[in-house]
């Protein structure tokens, strides 16, 4: 998740936007839940304290839902993006996304993505490449080119065979919002 | 060239610029990101002459530093919190044998209870020990500071802290203009140490100096510093010219034209509470903030001229001086001697990687407006957590751990994940 | 032509050095020698640490071709030495802590090899306090990193500096400032006693060796075999002290003479953690010969003799002899 934050910042960057990204600054052993913020504006960001009230949720791991209130605070119109192959309804969380414009709600399987495309459990590139789709914010291009940032060779290309169909994914599905 | 990058990252690249040549590391948090990206630089030899040691500990980490800047060699070392405690002796060594080694001190709380969160109490508590200690607001000023900390360093003959906050900055991603390698060399000199251990002129290094003599040694280590209250604009001078940014320096100014309250604040807060500063504006609010850079040496005329228009100040610190309030404030205080007229709030905030958001900072600084705040406050202190502790403590003898019945009034089980 | 050589001290095992053909000479006995510990210190009178720094810093010079820079831990040599503003030193030496000997040498030898002055050797030094107590996670980080250092124990079983207290080289039974000889089991505690050398051999450091102020020839002769290695090497060096043995000044040399013949102190070099050399004991003496003439011992031989402790005594003694094969065959 740090790396996923770290990696919509590089991108945002790479737009000619500021960006910022930082963790939740908790312990150090992977696996642990784990929260991470990205700023991203026009100008200068100074603001140090965490996202309170983000216009964006990104959930790599779903069954954290159940232990921390991971929506508290999102904006009304704010971005849903979650890392499953299962429905919002079958989450069990049909409640916190009703009322909510479906062109801002989505489920990917990134972790099924990433296996395919790197061979590896690691959901936080086509995630980024989801959150391009639905949110507009930066390219698909500039995703490849964070990729390109943080790795090389075959895993570089696995990741961005893996965020683009996660952009195609993404695109279809809130294109022709079912769910919900 | 300007790219999007990790703050640790920024500066072990910004201190490899500098062309260390002996590099020693053991590992805390939040400072590893900076020592392992230096190792691997090293490793992969785009650091060209230069020794990276893995110590086994702190103390070591700063004793070998010491040889070898006694040797003629650059050298850089970085800590944390217990970290900086564990080489409290040679730090203070490293100071009186005024060798300039530069150290990164990724800011972090000080146990007990154990903590890894940001705060100023590791730096704080060094204050006195001979270093000069810039801290950096954004991590642009911390790439920025380490390149000027080694000229710094090495002009004085006196070592240099460079101070960033823990995780906030070191493992932010945020955008940095990396200078190249020929702006470097062409700012920072060739190390010419003043004083080194060469077997073609033997010389003793450290000798025993009875009352005779102490004093004035000591006073030597004072007078450096105030030089050093010249050099360090003069040098951020040099380094506009040389980079064409505005950075270090010994205090910065925001908003303070015609400002009736003022806010005091080091390091990375200050960009929160330039914001809050910006909301308060638009109400009408005269509020400004002072930054200081430059903590040691204090730059005791500059936070008097910069706060001479003001009715009202607050130092907002992350660090505490148990038994007496803030460090930065007592400071600041001695900088207004005699402005009985002023009054001076001191609010401890964010210990221990305490948020400090803005609605915290709006509600403190309407109390400064207003007069209401205390004078050393809290913020955001759970009053009630804290008053059921006092008064378990007043019933019960054996009331158990302080840290845990804190927690156990609060209902937290560890640590929050936000 | 089996000439006799002509002893003329009698009484001693010591050969003049003009017997000696000029290389075979003491380093001490050359007029070239570069007095690297100058006279004009205040060490006390009888002082081994003083004698064994000067014949080992002399022996190093001689041997990196006066090409050396030391490092020294706080401690009697150190304050003796050089009190402000009169040094002592003839060669490059720098003291910082107490504790950190080890790693000012490493970040001097660091230096040195970033420098591209490979020549250049690092010594460090300190007494058995700054080494086997306060400097022992220094002294072994730079053990296990192999760090290009020769690192010399000047070991006074006390730390004499401050007074005369116990350190972890405190023998069992003596008298310290902290180990009175009171109560039921007066002096030091008999505890499970701690070898640095032993510890240093664990580490398995091209070279360790131990020495004493009495084979001064035996000292120049390991300094300069450490000198020519690279890599790590530990010499811990018995070093008597008269103020905090209680013993007389003229007896200093005895005294470590005594130590190692009486197997107390076992002289002995290893590489790469095998032992390859022990000095053997010429004439074995029963422990007692050397704790008499020492006062930190004298409640050992009070009105009511604590022959057990004694025999506790010359037991590590034996284990020492057995352990590290101090005697010839048959000797035993």
């Amino acid at each position: 998740m740090v790396t996923g934050a770290e990696m919509l910042s590089i991108a945002a960057f790479l737009e000619g936007r500021h960006a910022q990204a930082f963790p939740s600054f908790g312990s150090e052993r992977t696996g642990a839940p784990v929260v991470a913020y990205c700023r991203i504006d026009d100008k200068e960001i100074r603001l140090r304290e965490p996202i309170m009230a983000p216009d964006a949720l990104i959930i790599q791991d779903p069954t954290l839902f159940h232990q921390v209130d991971v929506f508290a605070g999102l904006m009304d119109d704010g971005y849903i993006l979650v890392n499953t192959s299962r429905s919002f309804a079958e989450l069990g969380i049909a409640d916190v996304v009703a009322g909510r414009d479906a062109r801002r709600l989505c489920t990917v399987p990134a972790t099924e993505l990433a296996i395919k495309h790197v061979g590896r459990p690691v959901p936080n590139v086509p995630l980024l490449g989801a959150f391009a789709a639905i949110s507009g914010m930066f390219s698909l291009e500039s995703v490849a080119k964070a990729i390109g940032e943080k790795f090389s060779g075959k895993v570089a290309e696995g990741n961005i065979a893996a965020a683009t169909e996660a952009y195609e994914t993404a695109r279809r599905a809130t294109k022709e919002p079912a769910h919900a | 060239m300007l790219k999007q990058t990790e703050g640790s990252h920024a500066v072990a690249e910004a201190v490899a610029l500098c062309r260390p040549e002996v590099i020693c590391a053991y590992p805390i948090s939040p400072q590893t990101h900076i020592v392992e990206g230096l190792g691997e630089m090293v490793k992969a030899g785009e650091i060209k002459d230069c020794e990276f040691i893995n110590v086994e500990s702190e103390f070591a980490a700063m004793s070998v530093a010491i040889g070898s800047s006694a040797a003629g060699a650059r050298t850089y070392t970085a800590t944390a919190s217990q970290g900086l405690l564990f080489m409290v002796e040679a730090v203070y060594n490293a100071a009186g044998l005024g060798l300039p080694i530069v150290m990164t001190v990724a800011n972090r709380a000080l146990g007990a209870p154990i903590n890894i969160w940001n705060d100023h109490s590791d730096s704080m508590s060094q204050r006195d020990c001979g270093w000069i200690q810039l801290f950096a607001e954004t991590n642009q000023e911390a790439v920025d500071l380490h390149i000027q900390g080694f000229k710094l360093a090495e002009e004085l003959s006196m070592p240099v802290m460079v101070c960033m906050d823990g995780f906030i900055l070191t493992h932010a991603y945020e955008r940095v203009d990396m200078p190249t390698q020929e702006q470097v060399d062409a700012f920072l000199p060739k190390f010419e140490p003043r004083q080194v251990l060469d077997p073609a002129e033997p010389l003793s290094i450290g000798a025993m100096v009875g009352p005779e003599a102490y004093t004035e040694v000591r006073y030597l280590a004072h007078a450096k510093q105030m030089q050093a209250l010249e050099l360090i604009p003069q040098l951020g001078r040099e380094f506009q010219e040389a980079f064409g940014r505005d950075s270090g320096g010994l205090i910065r100014s925001y908003r303070m034209d015609d400002a009736e309250v003022a806010v005091i604040a080091l390091g990375s807060v200050l960009g929160t509470i330039k914001d809050t500063i910006d909301e308060m504006r638009e109400q009408g609010v005269k509020i400004g903030v002072v930054g200081i850079c430059s903590f040691r040496p204090f730059p005791l005329a500059e936070v008097r001229e910069a706060l001479a228009r003001v009715r009202s100040y607050v130092v907002v610190e992350k660090s505490l001086a148990v038994g007496l309030g803030g460090v930065v404030a007592s400071n600041v205080r001695m900088a207004l001697a005699g402005r009985l007229h002023m009054r001076g709030h001191t609010v401890i905030a964010g210990l221990g990687g305490r948020a400090i958001t803005k609605v915290s900072l709006h509600r403190a600084f309407a109390g400064v407006v207003s007069g209401e705040l205390e004078r050393v406050h809290f913020l955001d202190l759970d009053t009630n957590a804290v008053n059921a502790v006092l008064e378990h403590e007043k019933t019960v003898r054996r009331s158990g751990p302080i840290a845990e019945n804190v927690l156990r009034t609060m209902r937290l089980v560890g640590a929050k994940i936000l | 032509m089996n000439q006799q050589v002509k002893f003329y001290q009698t009484g001693t095992r010591t050969v003049g050095n003009r017997l000696l053909a000029p290389e075979q000479r003491a380093i001490q006995a050359d007029i070239e020698r570069t007095n690297s510990l100058n006279c004009g210190h205040r060490a006390c009178q009888g002082c081994g640490e003083a004698l064994g720094a000067r014949y080992a810093i002399d022996a190093a010079m001689r041997a990196a071709n006066n090409q050396l820079i030391a490092a020294n831990a706080t401690g009697c040599l150190e304050v003796f030495s050089t009190p402000y503003p009169e040094t002592s030193w003839q060669v490059p030496w720098i003291h910082s802590l107490f504790g950190n000997a080890a790693a000012v040498a490493t970040g001097i030898a660091a230096a040195m090899r970033v420098k591209g002055k490979p020549d250049v050797r690092v010594v460090a030094q300190g007494g058995d306090g700054g080494t086997t107590d306060i400097g022992f996670g220094c002294l072994s980080g730079m053990f296990e990193r192999n760090d290009d250092v020769l690192y010399i124990c000047y070991d006074n079983e006390a730390y004499m500096n401050t007074g005369v207290q116990r350190s972890s080289a405190t023998p069992g039974g003596a008298r310290t400032a902290t180990t009175m000889p009171l109560g039921e089991h007066p002096g030091n505690p008999f505890g499970q006693g701690k070898s640095v050398p032993l510890i240093a051999m664990a580490h398995e450091i091209p070279y360790v060796a131990t020495a004493t102020v009495a084979d001064l020839r035996d000292l120049e002769a390991k300094v300069t075999k450490a000198i020519g290695i690279r890599g790590a090497k530990y010499m811990q060096v018995l070093v008597p002290c008269p103020l905090g043995w209680g013993a007389a000044s003229q007896d200093t040399i005895k005294l470590a003479r005594l130590a190692k013949e009486c197997g107390l102190f076992p002289v002995f070099e290893a590489e790469f953690g095998e032992i390859t050399g022990v000095s053997k004991i010429r004439s074995k003496v029963p422990v007692e010969e050397y704790l008499r003439p020492q006062r930190r011992y004298a409640h050992l031989f009070g009105k009511t003799p604590r022959a057990e402790d004694i025999a506790r005594i010359q037991a590590k003694a034996d284990r020492n002899i057995k352990k590290f094969g101090l005697l010839d065959q048959g000797e035993a």
